[in-house]
């Protein structure tokens, strides 16, 4: 059986919510507010809230895009906000470019609509990653697959979601491994594959088990 | 006759089958992190209310996974807690006039306490405003102290807030149930959402047989549709509005509304609501007033079980358990925007918002009649809860903040 070159770490991740005290009640003022408010900030709201929303496989995408369907009743600019696929993105101030640019051509033409007061106001709020290791280290495909089962959802989306914010960019901290110390390319490119958007955490545990699990009796 | 056994206590491990078991090894392994430390929580009272509620069970099973905790609980005469119930008041946002000697009594307390207690752990938790001035003793030791508050404080009396806010400043964090529920500090301010306990009555498992007995003893029809709004007879919890939006849905549907509630006895104002309740229900069979006595955790359970569609139409609230219990129960949930329930309900996801006795009757009969949408609203609902709202979260949030005060948060 092969052997990785560096053995896979699992690290227990879990996240505390701060609160920054900037609260919006405007489309207008998100954008305001948007373009100053810490890069944690955007990152609570749309990776993390992803993970932490990850049971609503349709209709929840990032939490800018939830307020402005439910508080403001902006369907469209809310699917224009929903759209942004955070998988594509290398950096959080990436994000926050297209989410500014996204919100300034909608006050731009619906400057009434962007002053509209919303029924709940919006409130910013930052995350808190906390991690430690966890009692799982993979040194080969089936301990691998082992680790896997045994990690909670929250370590989970640190690994397939968060990992894509962090060296080596935009891939999961799976598929690196796959690739990097195993030399499973076309493994860890299936993996990178899946959806986050359009299944569960647990959804994507299985799916990712299943593409492990064949390859190994292949 | 045998001995009388005694009650298991309830540890980590019972939550494997509700949590599973890698979140449990995960809390284990963030706890051997903070091996060594120790923990003081203090509030104001051992039994009786929610904070009181939370902490018997997560001191526990704090000290299961591994960090010694200690709970102690200050002590006042009726004068101080006349003081503190007037402040827990003016926090709140009502009319209230602070006198001198209001202020001296509070300061008489803290200062009676600090003699009587000492703060030896690496973190000292004060939960809401009655011990907020033990934080004089943080110069004892190096120690992390946190204050969890568990009041909207959005909109506080001015000078009772300014008088707070000299011992809330020295705190190195503030926990708060929701965003809205806060002011400009300057210290860090952690959401830190309320939890249930899974395992308690008012959530445990029942048998079928308990639900049908339930409800036979208080009337209600099992084979017909049942609306449940479970909360003290408040004004505040818009009792007559659930009745108008009953009675609005009864226009087009069969159904029966249950308001389950206690307190009236002891309240002069709750006696009033109630009698105002009867009288707007009339002689309707279908309308079941329930004044429960505080021991009915296992009735209220059955009841919101029981449910079709459970109801919170307040006009005001806190952070609104009722319907974490009522979301863990899978119940589809109609309830009204206001303080912490858009945390819960998650307006067409987990649940539906309503701003309206109107609204509420029309979200009461779209959930009717697409039982099917109903369904899928209460197992997100579930899973929200889940991952959010119990106690296991709670105590995993904890740990937590503990190591990020350490320095140890990415």
């Amino acid at each position: 059986m092969k052997q990785a070159a560096k053995p896979f770490q699992f690290m227990a991740a879990s996240t505390l919510v701060r609160i920054c005290g900037v609260e919006v009640r405007t489309v207008a003022d998100l954008l305001e507010h948007l373009r100053t408010i810490s890069a944690a900030s955007v990152f609570n709201h749309t990776f993390q809230s992803l993970g932490q929303h990850h049971f609503l496989t349709e209709g929840f995408s990032n939490d800018f895009a939830q307020w402005v369907l439910a508080a403001c009743n902006q369907p469209q600019l809310a699917e224009q906000l929903t759209s942004l696929d955070i998988r594509q993105y290398e950096s959080v101030e990436a994000l926050r470019a297209d989410l500014l640019r996204v919100l300034e051509e909608f006050v731009a033409s619906e400057p009434a609509r962007a002053q509209q007061r919303a029924f709940e106001p919006f409130y910013f709020c930052e995350a808190v990653t906390v991690t430690v290791p966890a009692p799982w280290r993979a040194h080969n495909l089936p301990e691998f697959c082992q680790g896997l089962e045994h990690i909670s959802r929250e370590t989970l989306h640190y690994h397939f979601v968060d990992a894509r914010l962090r060296e080596p960019l935009t891939v999961n901290d799976f598929s690196y491994w796959l690739e990097d110390s195993l030399g499973l390319k076309e493994l860890g490119d299936r993996v990178d594959l899946i959806d986050i958007y359009t299944n569960t955490l647990d959804g994507v545990r299985q799916l990712i088990l299943e593409e492990c699990r064949s390859w190994t009796e292949a | 006759m045998g001995a009388l056994s005694t009650p298991k206590l309830i540890g980590l491990d019972d939550y494997v089958p509700v949590v599973g078991q890698a979140e449990i090894d995960e809390m284990r392994a963030v706890a051997a992190c903070l091996e060594g430390r120790t923990v003081k929580m203090v509030n104001s009272t051992a039994m009786g209310g929610g904070v009181a509620e939370i902490l018997n069970r997560l001191v526990p099973l704090m000290t299961d996974v591994g960090v010694p905790t200690r709970w102690d609980i200050i002590t006042g005469g009726d004068d101080f807690f006349a003081v503190t119930k007037g402040f827990h008041n003016a926090l709140h946002g009502a009319a209230y006039e602070p006198t001198p000697q209001a202020f001296e009594i509070f300061r008489a307390c803290q200062q009676q306490n600090l003699a009587s207690l000492r703060f030896e752990e690496d973190f000292v938790v004060i939960h809401d405003p009655q011990p907020i001035g033990l934080v004089e003793a943080r110069d004892q030791k190096p120690a992390h102290w946190v204050w969890r508050c568990h009041i909207d404080v959005s909109r506080p009396h001015p000078e009772v807030w300014n008088f707070l806010v000299q011992y809330m400043k020295r705190y190195d964090a503030m926990m708060i149930s929701s965003p809205s529920f806060t002011r400009a500090l300057p210290i860090h301010q952690y959401l830190w959402y309320p939890s249930i306990d899974p395992l308690s009555q008012k959530n445990q498992e029942l048998e079928p047989e308990f639900i049908r007995e339930t409800l036979e003893r208080f009337q209600i029809n099992p084979k017909r549709r049942i609306l449940t709004q479970v909360s003290r007879f408040d004004r505040l919890k818009d009792p007559l509005g659930v009745i108008k939006a009953y009675k609005l849905v009864r226009k087009y549907t069969d159904c029966q509304l249950v308001l389950a509630g206690g307190g009236a006895k002891d309240d002069p104002e709750g006696g009033q609501v109630l009698a105002e309740v009867q009288e707007a229900a009339g002689n309707d069979p279908d309308i079941h007033i329930l004044d429960l006595p505080p021991w009915s955790a296992l009735e209220i359970n059955a009841l919101q079980r029981a449910s079709t569609i459970v109801l919170q139409k307040s006009l005001q609230e806190g952070f609104g358990l009722t319907v974490t219990e009522a979301l863990w129960k899978k119940k589809p949930v109609v309830a009204s925007a206001v303080g912490g329930i858009p945390l819960q309900v998650i307006h067409k996801l987990t649940g539906m918002l309503a701003h309206s006795v109107e609204g509420t009757a029309y979200q009461i009969r779209y959930l009717l009649s697409h039982p099917a949408i109903a369904q899928r609203l209460g197992e997100m609902g579930h899973e929200h809860v889940k991952e959010n709202f119990l106690v296991t979260r709670n105590l995993k949030r904890y740990l937590l903040l503990f190591l990020a005060l350490s320095g140890a948060a990415r």
